[in-house]
């Protein structure tokens, strides 16, 4: 259903199913386990292997941005399928969470800013 | 093309990607669209999923869902007898919803509305829920 790892601080959530009600919640509690564990505030979420998304997944991106929001950390979501596309400009998520970029860019990015 | 089936689910998550897949394989013939098929797919995953969240609730009951082919349009039911809405046009707000602690945003009858082409909601409270979509495709 899913897999973590751990690069350069991020928790990388790599989901590789529908995203809907019925796994929202165990997704969330495996994120949160997680992030606690290892004491770590970004999430960057892999989409590859999501074909389909309705609002649960809207619900639980916005819930995981409220938890890192709250101790500085950030999201991402990389390789967005273009099926998920429309309910995402509808959320009005991309004020809050970034779509747009590779995990190339987003640790090098972070690197940057680290060295700054 | 006319044709048309019903099938009664419990209202059990995992029936939520049942209830999307069978409307997708039920609908192959009329060709549509990636696009369509995905629209289609979340407004009844929607539908379904408020079903099983909001009339429900802890309970399991009975979920009917009946899509019908007629030409090009696609008519798709999903009833409930379940908790009922007191006040439709609140619950169809954008961003309304009873479940806040749930993780809820409160978009699913958004995401109904701009991926069908037409939505009505018959519900009363304590005896259920019926909503009709209708999908005009190209
Ligand atoms: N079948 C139903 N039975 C009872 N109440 C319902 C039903 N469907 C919707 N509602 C009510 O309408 C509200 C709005 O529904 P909507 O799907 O738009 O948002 P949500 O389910 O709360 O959140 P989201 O769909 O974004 O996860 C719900 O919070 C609930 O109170
Ligand atoms: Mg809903």
């Amino acid at each position: 259903m899913m897999q973590l790892d751990v690069l350069d601080k991020n928790l990388i959530v790599k989901i590789k199913c529908d995203i809907d009600h019925h796994v929202t919640d165990k997704i969330k509690e495996k994120i949160e386990r997680k992030l606690e564990l290892l004491n770590l505030k970004n999430i960057i979420f892999d989409f590859e292997r999501v074909d389909f998304m309705d609002s649960s997944g809207i619900g639980m991106l916005i819930g995981r941005y409220k938890f890192v929001d709250k101790i500085g950390g950030k999201i991402y979501v990389i390789n967005l399928n273009p099926n998920l596309k429309p309910i995402i400009e509808m959320s009005g998520l991309k004020k809050i969470i970034n779509f747009d970029c590779d995990l190339e860019s987003v640790l090098k990015s972070q690197r940057k800013s680290k060295a700054e | 093309m006319k044709n048309k089936i019903n099938i009664v689910m419990q209202s059990k998550s995992e029936n939520e990607s049942f209830a999307r897949i069978v409307v997708a394989a039920f609908i192959a013939p009329l060709n549509p669209t990636v696009e369509e098929l995905n629209d289609i797919k979340t407004a009844v995953s929607e539908a379904v999923t408020n079903s099983i969240i909001h009339a429900y609730q802890e309970k399991t009951g009975k979920i009917i869902l009946t899509c019908e082919i007629f030409e090009r349009r696609v008519k798709i039911i999903i009833k409930d007898y379940g908790l009922g809405i007191e006040n439709i046009k609140k619950a169809m707000e954008p961003l309304y919803t009873s479940r806040p602690d749930m993780e809820r945003s409160g978009l699913g009858f958004t995401v109904m509305q701009s991926f069908m082409s037409k939505v009505i909601v018959k519900s009363k409270k304590n005896f259920g829920t019926k909503v009709i979509m209708i999908k005009n495709l190209a």
